[in-house]
């Protein structure tokens, strides 16, 4: 062994103490996360139940369940990601295999992230003036969700990109070469091999649009409506819709005397709608890694 | 019977000829439909593409358009920005000073970065030079995780968890303040800037590591004379989007910070954001009058900040692709 010299000594110390300091920085993250987790669920363990989740809420909001708000946020989320999705995936695969490296794509990218940095209040002004007054669609469940659809439009056109992105340009190159159209290539070759890559990300954005309440608090989201329990079909695109994220807001800031676990649930219910939609696309996404080929 | 053969023959043969020439006339109208229908894809593909562009100007003309009568005829604009007065309500005297507003948004924010950066990027050169990879995997499950709490849980946990909790160790009257909503905006950018900034990190090419390994440096030593400076750009482009993040938070801050309008002086102090004006009053305000259309104005200027915050760091960001 080498003689221990005073600074070697004192750089390895140096190294010791940074290693732990930035350890603890980024166990800071973890604890507050399963804290919160933690902290919600206790709280709002005595009304969880499955009947919690499939009655309406009544009693002006005091008593009852969740149902109409939960089956609002399940109309935004899957409204607007059939809008969404489309649209930003084709934006994807022409910004990946169409466009030419020009000044004009690069504006489109300039304009992806700026998309993604527009605060969502923002987005509810803009949904508010173009599609609920403009359009003339009113406050319903269409203008909510088109609001939400562009919002969530610029993580879809990168994610997809990303995954359009990681398939090698030789699997292109073999399918021009046995004379594929551009169109024929992307169809049969690039998007089987990305498919499930987009998917990833498109189901990753099921967590944000269930979350987001500033949106769709102008243009579709309603206090309170009453609607028949069990009906899958109950509202109408035209109607106003109930959302999980604005029935916590309303119950924590407008209705008083509400029971102190009430509100713990509703954010129980909402975080575990979102976490769910995460887990399913970490893990897909940890299932494809390991089966990838190339 | 011969010449029975031959014609038979020459039947087959002639249906075989007919029916190639049926096939081909179908295949070259299959052909013909395939082509259509690969241009019209080819022009909805780009259609999608630009529509990012037309989404962006869309957000800005329409904010704009609810906006612009009183922007251009009435509204006062060296009040609207350099007064503190804000009543929006008032029957004798209505004023629109946005000021406190501002003021209120950028402490909120700046009381956040601080808390949030160090954290965030510590976070990032652990995530990315010092742990393994098992629990790197598992980090940067947690850092998903934590990006993924809606802000209107975040704003209600500011309401049941941070307020008590501020009230009894600080030992002040109200918890709903500066301190609050910076804690809670804290929390939600750092998942933006870890993730942000451990892709600078990695940007760094290996050689520089390895360079530095073999003068007998420790990863400390790495981490503080090599990529730290080197990923400088990067990490300030995290930092930038935090902020972007932190401006535009609407629903924590809404239910967090006291919604006082006021120039903040202490951590301690209630104030209102630029954010939580617009989704407090929006609802109160009739369609189409002064004090609606002045929501929107705020709107712009939200638009407007966000905007410089966000096209800055793609600037830096571009300025390292390119190097």
């Amino acid at each position: 062994m080498f003689t221990q010299t005073p600074l070697v000594r004192r750089k390895q110390r140096n190294e010791i103490i940074a290693k732990w300091i930035f350890g603890a920085m980024a166990v800071a993250m973890v604890v507050p996360l399963l804290l919160i987790i933690f902290h919600l669920v206790s709280r709002a363990w005595p009304l969880l139940s499955w009947d919690f989740l499939v009655t309406n809420p009544v009693g002006g909001m005091r008593r009852g369940g969740v149902w109409s708000a939960f089956l609002g946020t399940i109309y935004l989320v899957v409204m607007s990601l059939c809008i969404s999705a489309p649209i930003g995936v084709l934006a994807a695969v022409y910004l990946n295999e169409y466009a030419r490296d020009s000044w004009f794509t690069r504006i489109i990218n300039l304009a992806v992230v700026n998309l993604a940095g527009v605060p969502s209040i923002v987005h509810a002004l803009f949904g508010l003036g173009a599609f609920v007054i403009f359009a003339g669609m009113g406050r319903s469940i269409l203008a909510a969700s088109l609001t939400l659809a562009i919002m969530t439009l610029p993580v879809i056109i990168a994610s997809t990109k990303e995954s359009l992105a990681a398939v090698p340009v030789s699997f292109r190159e073999a399918c021009w070469n046995v004379g594929a159209s551009r169109w024929q290539t992307i169809r049969r070759i690039v998007l089987p091999n990305s498919i499930s890559g987009i998917l990833t990300g498109v189901i990753l954005q099921v967590s944000r649009t269930a979350g987001e309440t500033a949106p769709i608090m102008f243009t579709g989201a309603v206090f309170f409506k009453k609607i028949p329990e069990g009906d899958l079909f109950a509202y109408n695109l035209r109607d106003q819709c109930m959302a999980l994220s604005m029935h916590l807001y309303t119950v924590t800031t407008q209705v008083t005397n509400a029971p102190e676990a009430l509100p713990y649930a509703i954010a129980v219910i909402l975080l575990a709608t979102v976490l769910f939609a995460n887990a399913l696309s970490i893990s897909l996404r940890v299932y494809l890694r390991s089966r990838k080929k190339w | 019977m011969g010449d029975g053969a031959i014609d038979l023959a020459a039947a087959a043969a002639e249906r075989r000829q007919r029916a190639s020439v049926v096939a081909r006339g179908a295949a070259s109208r299959r052909r013909r439909w395939e082509l259509v229908g690969e241009s019209a894809l080819e022009w909805l593909i780009r259609l999608c593409g630009v529509s990012a562009i037309v989404f962006v100007f869309g957000i800005f003309f329409f904010v704009l358009r609810e906006g612009a009568g009183f922007l251009f005829h009435g509204l006062n604009l060296r009040q609207f920005l350099f007064s503190t007065e804000w009543y929006p309500t008032s029957q004798s005297n209505v004023r629109y000073g946005v000021l406190a507003l501002i003021v209120g948004t950028f402490s909120v924010t700046t009381l956040a970065m601080l808390i949030a950066v160090p954290f965030g990027l510590g976070a990032a050169v652990f995530v990315s030079e010092f742990c393994s990879r098992r629990m790197r995997e598992g980090l940067k499950i947690v850092i998903e995780l934590l990006a993924a709490i809606p802000s209107v849980v975040w704003g209600f946990i500011g309401l049941g968890v941070l307020n008590p909790l501020i009230q009894k160790v600080f030992r002040v009257p109200v918890g709903l303040n500066v301190l609050n909503g910076a804690l809670l905006l804290a929390l939600m950018s750092v998942p933006i800037m870890v993730s942000i900034g451990e892709d600078a990190l990695k940007a760094v090419p290996d050689s520089y590591r390895e360079a530095a390994l073999a003068l007998g440096a420790t990863r400390w030593q790495i981490v503080y004379r090599v990529l730290l400076p080197a990923a400088k750009n990067g990490l300030l482009a995290a930092v930038l989007l935090g902020v972007g993040r932190a401006v535009g938070e609407t629903m924590a801050v809404l239910m967090a910070t006291g919604h006082a309008v006021n120039i903040p002086h202490s951590p301690f102090d209630p104030v209102r954001t630029l954010t939580a004006t617009i989704a407090a009053e929006l609802g109160e305000a009739a369609a189409g009058s002064q004090h609606y259309q002045v929501l929107f104005i705020i709107g712009i200027l939200l638009f407007s900040i966000t905007f410089v915050v966000n096209f800055t760091a793609d600037l830096v960001v571009k300025g390292i692709r390119k190097r």
